[in-house]
C-alpha cells in the first residue's frame, strides 16, 4: 500500500546564505495491507521528516513514494487532497483546527468532507470519543482548551473516524493513561484487521512490540557526509 | 447535481486561467499568472502589499480588464464574452465577498432587502418566497431572524460580513471571490467567520479563491496556495506543504516572519 524506493530530501536555507541541507537520502521501505512498521532511530534522525513527506506535506527531492497507485513526490496538489481525503490519513502529535468548532464536529468533519450523512458521521464520532473516555459534557466545546492528553485523544478519533487504507501515526500513545493508551493500541489492531496498512513513530517501546509487525531503523537514510 | 458529484467530477476545471498580465503604465500589476481551479477547491493567494494579489482578484472577477491572457469558465472565454453574459455570470454563478462589507452591502437596505435583492436579480418575483429564502440564508450566517428588518448600518462589522456572504450565496454561485474577508474582524470574530466559510464550502461544494495576507487564515480555510511577489507568482502547491516546507526564498522569509502565538 504504501511503497518508498530512493527518496531523497534537502532544505536550502535562501535567507542563510543558501545553505543547502541534504537530510534523507537512498530512503526505502513498504508497507502491505493490514502491516504495522514502527520507524525508529534517534530524535533528529528523520522519522517525522519521513512521515511528512508520505503525507505530502515536505516535498521530495527525488525517488518515489507510492501511496496506492499515486506516486506523492511527483503529484498533483489536487491529487494529494483526494488522497488525503479518501485514502491517507494522518494522526500528528498537534491537534490544528479552527477555533470555537466544537469537538463533535472537528471529529465527525473528515467524515462529512467524503459525503457521509451528517446523522452518521456524529453518530461515528460520538462513539470513538465515548471509547476514548471523552466525557460527553466536553463534545459541544472547542477542543482547544482541553488538556493536551485530551487534545490528543480527539485527534486520535479524528484520525481513525474514517476507515483509511492508509495510516500514519505520529507518537499515538504519547502523553495518555494507561487505560486511554489500551484504547489506542486496540484501535490500531482493529484498523490493520481490516487491511490498513500504518506506518507509525512510537517510543512506547511496550506498545511498538505489541503492533508493530516490522521496525525501518530511519538512521539508514541519512545521507553520508560529503568528503 | 449532488455535492458527491460535483466533488468528484473533477476532470474539467471550472476556472483556467493563463498568461494573466495586467499593467498599470510602466508598473506591473500581476504578470504571466497561470492556474487552473477545480470544483470544491479553495485557492489561498497571499502576498505582502502590493504584491499583485487584489490586481489579480479583480482581473479574475472581471472588475478590470487584463492586458494579456486568457480567462475560461467552464470552458467558456471570459475575456470574449459580451458585457450582458458577464454581468449576468457575475449575478448567478460567480460571487464577490469584499474586504469592507460596506462596499458589497447596501446600507441603506434592510438585511433581508440585502439578501432579497440578489434573488430579484436573477429574476424571482415571489415576495413570500424572496422573504422566506432570505431568512433562511439570514439563519445559515448565524443572524437572528428578529434582525431581518433591521439596516446593516446597526450590525457589528462580523455581522455585516456575515450578511454580505448570505448575500452572495443566496443566488447559489459555483465560485466565489474572497478580498480579506476576515481583515478587520476581531479574532473571536474571525474564528466564528472561518468555521462558517468552511462549512459552506464543504456543504455546497463552492469553489473559493481568497486573497489574503493572513497565513492562518489560508492555513485552515485554503487547499492549495499561491504566493505573489512583485505581480508575479513565486511559487503554488498545497497550502500545509507550500507553508511546512517553502521552497522559495521570499516564501520562506515570510513564513518565517510570522510572530508564534
Amino acid at each position: 500500500m504504501i511503497r518508498i524506493e530512493n527518496l531523497s530530501k534537502s532544505f536550502t536555507l535562501h535567507n542563510q546564505g543558501g545553505a543547502v541541507i541534504p537530510v534523507m537520502a537512498g530512503a526505502a521501505l513498504s508497507v502491505g495491507p493490514g502491516e504495522c512498521v514502527g520507524l525508529t532511530g534517534q530524535s533528529g534522525a528523520g522519522k517525522s521528516t519521513l512521515m511528512r513527506m508520505v503525507y505530502g506535506n515536505y516535498l521530495a527531492a527525488g525517488g518515489r513514494l507510492m501511496v496506492g497507485d499515486l506516486d506523492v513526490a511527483t503529484a498533483e496538489p489536487r491529487q494529494i487532497i483526494a488522497l488525503r481525503r479518501q485514502t491517507l490519513g494522518y494522526v500528528s502529535q498537534f491537534l490544528r483546527v479552527v477555533p470555537r468548532v466544537p469537538t463533535l464536529e472537528v471529529v465527525a468533519e473528515p467524515l462529512l468532507a467524503l459525503g457521509t450523512p451528517a446523522d452518521q458521521a456524529r453518530a461515528r464520532a460520538a462513539s470513538l470519543l465515548r471509547r476514548l473516555n471523552i466525557p460527553e459534557r466536553l463534545w459541544p466545546l472547542s477542543p482547544t482548551t482541553f488538556s493536551g492528553g485530551e487534545q490528543q485523544r480527539v485527534n486520535i478519533a479524528r484520525g481513525f473516524a474514517h476507515a483509511y487504507p492508509a495510516l500514519l501515526l505520529d507518537e499515538p500513545t504519547a502523553s495518555l493513561d494507561a487505560a486511554n493508551r489500551e484504547v489506542v493500541l486496540s484501535l490500531i489492531e482493529e484498523a490493520k484487521a481490516r487491511g490498513a496498512a500504518i506506518l507509525g513513530i512510537f517510543h512506547d517501546e511496550a506498545a511498538r512490540a505489541r503492533v508493530c509487525d516490522r521496525l525501518v531503523d530511519v538512521t539508514g537514510f541519512t545521507p553520508k557526509a560529503a568528503a | 447535481m449532488t455535492l458527491m458529484e460535483r466533488m468528484t467530477m473533477t476532470d474539467q476545471p471550472l476556472l483556467r486561467v493563463e498568461g494573466l498580465t495586467k499593467r498599470y503604465g510602466q508598473r506591473i500589476g500581476c504578470a504571466d499568472v497561470s492556474f487552473d481551479l477545480y470544483p470544491g477547491e479553495v485557492l489561498g493567494i497571499v502576498g505582502e502589499s502590493g504584491s499583485g494579489k487584489s490586481t489579480l482578484l479583480s482581473c479574475l472577477a472581471g472588475h478590470q480588464r487584463p492586458d494579456l491572457g486568457r480567462i475560461a469558465y467552464d470552458g467558456r472565454d471570459v475575456l470574449e464574452m459580451s458585457e450582458t453574459e458577464r454581468r449576468r455570470l457575475s449575478r448567478t454563478d460567480w460571487a464577490y465577498v469584499h474586504q469592507n462589507p460596506r462596499d458589497g452591502l447596501r446600507m441603506g437596505v434592510s438585511a433581508g432587502g440585502n439578501v432579497g435583492e440578489r434573488l430579484m436579480a436573477v429574476g424571482a418575483r415571489h415576495y413570500g418566497e424572496i422573504r422566506g429564502k432570505a431568512a433562511d440564508w439570514l439563519g445559515r450566517v448565524e443572524i437572528a431572524a428578529d434582525r431581518i428588518d433591521d439596516r446593516p448600518s446597526a450590525f457589528s462589522g462580523g455581522m455585516q460580513q456575515r450578511l454580505q456572504i448570505a448575500r452572495n450565496l443566496v443566488t447559489g454561485p459555483r465560485l466565489v471571490f474572497m478580498d480579506e474577508p476576515t481583515g478587520g474582524l476581531d479574532v473571536s470574530v474571525q474564528a466564528r467567520l472561518l468555521d462558517l466559510l468552511r462549512g459552506l464550502v464543504r456543504d455546497l461544494g463552492l469553489s473559493v479563491i481568497i486573497v489574503t495576507h493572513d497565513l492562518a487564515v489560508v492555513r485552515l480555510l485554503a487547499h492549495r496556495l499561491m504566493v505573489m511577489k512583485s505581480g508575479r507568482v513565486v511559487e503554488q502547491g498545497l497550502t500545509d506543504q507550500v507553508l511546512d516546507d517553502p521552497q522559495h526564498a521570499y516564501t520562506q522569509l515570510l513564513v518565517s516572519s510570522v510572530l508564534q502565538v
